[in-house]
């Protein structure tokens, strides 16, 4: 509960500095609290928006549309696709041993792929993201709203920035018909997305699911409850 | 004209041909052969489903007893097709269930089957024998049940790199006692474990099976018992191969391996512990092929093996081999025809292993017959892609992937248009080609003019413009495949090159300069394309048409547009009631 004082959260675009407190109290505790979890909640933006997020994305993907630019990708960036390597091999060779993989997940090298499947509620088929192209939860927040945002999300478009500063708040979003988005985790568990570490996340995320707030309502004290065993 | 061969001696003649291509040239010849043949063919191959519609293939041959398909574009492989595209076998399925109930094999490469499918499949065709499902997806184990428990008379099930939904687990169980077809079994890419009971009991009763591949979940302890149960194999790919070091183990293991004198493939290999490895050797003489690509072992274990191998035709190996594995293959496997080397670390920047053009180049002088090459490296050079033309001018595929995009030569630091060009002047039967590396348009004019009988071409990161793409499209004869990532080709070669792309099967442009006009363009000059643009941002009706499409998939089709699409897949100059 704590931490809701402490951080000023706030649903954003990824504009710059938005979510610099939220980075910092995460560096003070190394854990979110609950609040934290609904940073990830959807933003579907309206038009005037998608051209920000459209450069964030583009960054990420960094698949060089424009192929005036000739700089090198780093070596720590992965292009879409490249090298072609299939699904398979890649998550096998993932598998191989654990220790090597936490070994390279924490010297930040992304090493493989780490491919999950994300479902929508209502949704016809299914998605895959690859959680290795992501730095943090707002890159995957941005990616996923636009993976989904050719559906019909409802009345979202004037909710572009939430203020998160209450609880009660949020308990009002999740019992609106607002989207969240939830993930499997190694023990099998249904959590919110966004109550570990980004890292963390990646390396226990089996999939993904976005479901409705009101549905998700259920994953709440569950979450708030993991996030107090670990504190 | 009328000559009076009756129709039984031609169907007699015809039934010696088996060629899809040649079925279809015979079916050219005139129109009573046209007849016959359409209602002797036995096997269709359709290699891209939209092409045509299953109403019309049925219409067209009626007595088929055996289908192939193929359903998303080869890139789907590497994610660069959305999930949802398409390629659903289910209208396919609907309408042969009833048009074909003699139906005995079903082939699909890269579709959409569910498990729904699946019952309808075994539910339908009395006689049904080979189901192959090969990077297929959307269904689960429980369809798996449905076909062991429904096909009497099973031959073959292989499900090599399918991504199936392991719900259940056990569906080995529900094949009948009564089933004792079975020749061929490959469950590699399951990833929860099988029942062992179920499975050696299957095995038990299975006296022709000659292929079987295990999922990584079967432990090497239990290895040597499935093999005393089948000492007849041709084909084995283990499960996981490691276990503790125990010395009773390894020799329960070589003495079973001993025991299977018809073994000619390996594969599995999943965690190999070094330990094991000499309880194969025993089988090395005879193998033909051998799939150590997931074996994250040295190069000298690697090498120890396949100095073993005289007869080997096929090797897949990942990087660990090394240049000096590679030599030792070249000097031990005349027999070679194919080889592919995996990158064990694709992902790190600095070569993790001793692998260069040296190894390749070794390959080539010492392989005299070595065919068809995939090739992870992180290093090239244009004299060792002229030494290894020259040295292999038999080759007829040759895929080439330098791990970094743009890569010069590394020596002279120039472009390596001039060593593919050399692979394209040298290797005169050359069929599929993948590039990489740094390259401009001159290594396209290059391929225009020469590579004659290419049918599948490659390109990521390449070329300077639209001339690179005009020289392929005009010059490439036979070209059926062609698929672009991530080069600066846009409208100009495109529109001017319209009625090639009739000529082929599809081509494949993603994060080119292609603009949303000139799509509309070619497909109203051109209705018997379909224009797909695949554009995730969801917005394309309030787009100009001078930007640039995310991803662009052409092919010629009888069927007109589809209306399986999904959202963010749009047929260019389609009426819009027809998406969905």
């Amino acid at each position: 509960m704590m931490h809701l004082k402490e951080t000023e959260l706030c649903l954003g675009l990824g504009l710059p500095g938005s979510c610099e407190q939220t980075d910092t109290a995460l560096k003070a505790t190394g854990k979110r609290g609950f609040s934290e979890t609904v940073d990830l909640m959807l933003n579907l933006q309206t038009k005037d928006q998608s051209s920000s997020v459209d450069m964030n994305d583009k960054k990420l993907q960094s698949s060089t549309k424009n192929n005036k630019d000739l700089t090198k990708p780093p070596a720590k960036a992965q292009v879409v696709g490249w090298p072609p390597v299939r699904n398979y091999r890649k998550n096998v060779m993932a598998q191989k041993s654990n220790t090597e993989e936490t070994e390279k997940a924490v010297a930040g090298g992304g090493s493989a792929a780490s491919f999950v499947k994300v479902s929508m509620d209502g949704a016809p088929y299914l998605r895959k993201v690859d959680l290795k192209l992501y730095e943090s939860y707002q890159q995957l927040s941005d990616a996923l709203a636009k993976m989904f945002s050719s559906f019909t999300m409802g009345n979202y478009g004037s909710q572009g920035m939430i203020d998160f500063m209450n609880e009660s708040k949020l308990m009002d979003l999740l019992n609106s018909s607002e989207y969240v988005p939830s993930y499997e985790d190694k023990d099998g568990d249904w959590m919110l997305v966004g109550d570990v570490p980004w890292q963390m996340f990646v390396d226990s995320c089996k999939r993904l699911r976005i479901m409705k707030g009101s549905d998700a309502i259920g994953l709440a004290p569950r979450a708030m409850e993991k996030c107090k065993n670990r504190s | 004209m009328g000559y009076s061969f009756p129709e039984e001696v031609l169907e007699h003649v015809f039934s010696f041909i088996s060629l899809h291509t040649d079925r279809n040239a015979v079916s050219l010849v005139c129109k009573s052969w046209y007849e016959i043949e359409r209602w002797c063919r036995r096997r269709i191959f359709i290699g891209n489903c939209y092409a045509v519609s299953p109403g019309i293939v049925i219409r067209r041959f009626p007595e088929v007893r055996s289908v192939e398909l193929k359903g998303k574009p080869h890139f789907a492989d590497f994610n660069l097709v959305p999930d949802g595209w398409g390629g659903y076998f289910y209208p396919w399925i609907c309408e042969m269930a009833r048009a074909y109930p003699w139906l005995e094999e079903i082939r699909l490469k890269r579709m959409v089957i569910t498990d729904e499918s699946l019952e309808l499949i075994s539910k339908s065709f009395k006689n049904f024998k080979v189901l192959v499902l090969s990077s297929c997806e959307g269904f689960s184990i429980d369809g798996l049940a449905a076909i062991a428990a429904n096909c009497r008379n099973l031959r073959e099930l292989d499900l090599r790199e399918s991504e199936v939904e392991d719900l259940s687990g056990h569906w080995l169980s529900h094949f009948p006692d009564s089933c004792t077809s079975l020749q061929s079994l490959n469950m590699s890419c399951l990833l929860s474990e099988v029942s062992f009971s179920a499975l050696v009991r299957l095995i038990a009763r299975s006296p022709n099976l000659k292929t079987l591949r295990l999922n990584r979940a079967v432990p090497l302890e239990k290895l040597s018992t499935l093999l005393h149960r089948a000492p007849q194999l041709v084909e084995l790919g283990t499960g996981a191969y490691s276990a503790e070091i125990r010395q009773d183990l390894l020799s329960n293991l070589t003495e079973a391996f001993a025991k299977c004198k018809e073994l000619e493939g390996l594969s599995g290999f999943w965690d190999v512990v070094p330990f094991y490895l000499p309880a194969f050797y025993s089988v090395c003489s005879r193998l033909t092929s051998l799939n150590l690509s997931y074996a994250t072992i040295q190069s000298p274990d690697v090498t120890k093996i396949i100095t073993q191998c005289p007869n080997l035709q096929r090797l897949s190996v990942l990087d660990y081999i090394e240049d000096t594995g590679l030599d030792a293959l070249s000097l031990s496997c005349k027999e070679l025809r194919e080889l592919r080397v995996f990158p064990s670390d694709p992902f790190v920047a600095d070569a993790n292993v001793a692998l260069t053009e040296q190894g390749l180049v070794s390959v080539s002088e010492g392989c005299s017959k070595l065919q068809s090459v995939l090739y992870f490296c992180r290093q090239m050079s244009n004299s060792a892609l002229t030494t290894i033309a020259k040295n292999r001018p038999n080759l007829t595929c040759f895929r080439l992937c330098i791990l970094e995009p743009r890569a010069p030569d590394y020596q002279t630091l120039e472009p390596l248009d001039h060593g593919f060009g050399a692979i394209v002047d040298h290797c005169k039967q050359l069929q599929r080609l993948s590039l990489s590396g740094l390259l401009t348009d001159r290594v396209f004019e290059y391929i225009g003019n020469r590579a004659k009988k290419l049918e599948m071409l490659s390109i990521a990161f390449a070329g300077d413009s639209d001339l690179g793409l005009h020289f392929v499209l005009s010059g490439c004869e036979s070209l059926r495949k062609l698929e672009i990532r991530d080069c600066p080709f846009g409208d100009k070669a495109l529109l001017a090159n319209v009625s090639k792309l009739e000529t082929m099967r599809s081509l494949w442009m993603s994060s080119c300069s292609v603009s949303l006009g000139a799509c509309k363009w070619l497909s109203q000059k051109m209705p018997r394309l379909n224009v797909e643009v695949i554009d995730e941002q969801g917005d394309l009706d309030s787009r100009p048409d001078s930007c640039h499409v995310e991803k662009l998939y052409v092919y010629r089709t009888v069927a007109g547009p589809r209306l399986d699409m999904p959202s963010f897949v749009r047929t260019m100059n389609q009426n819009p009631a027809y998406r969905r």
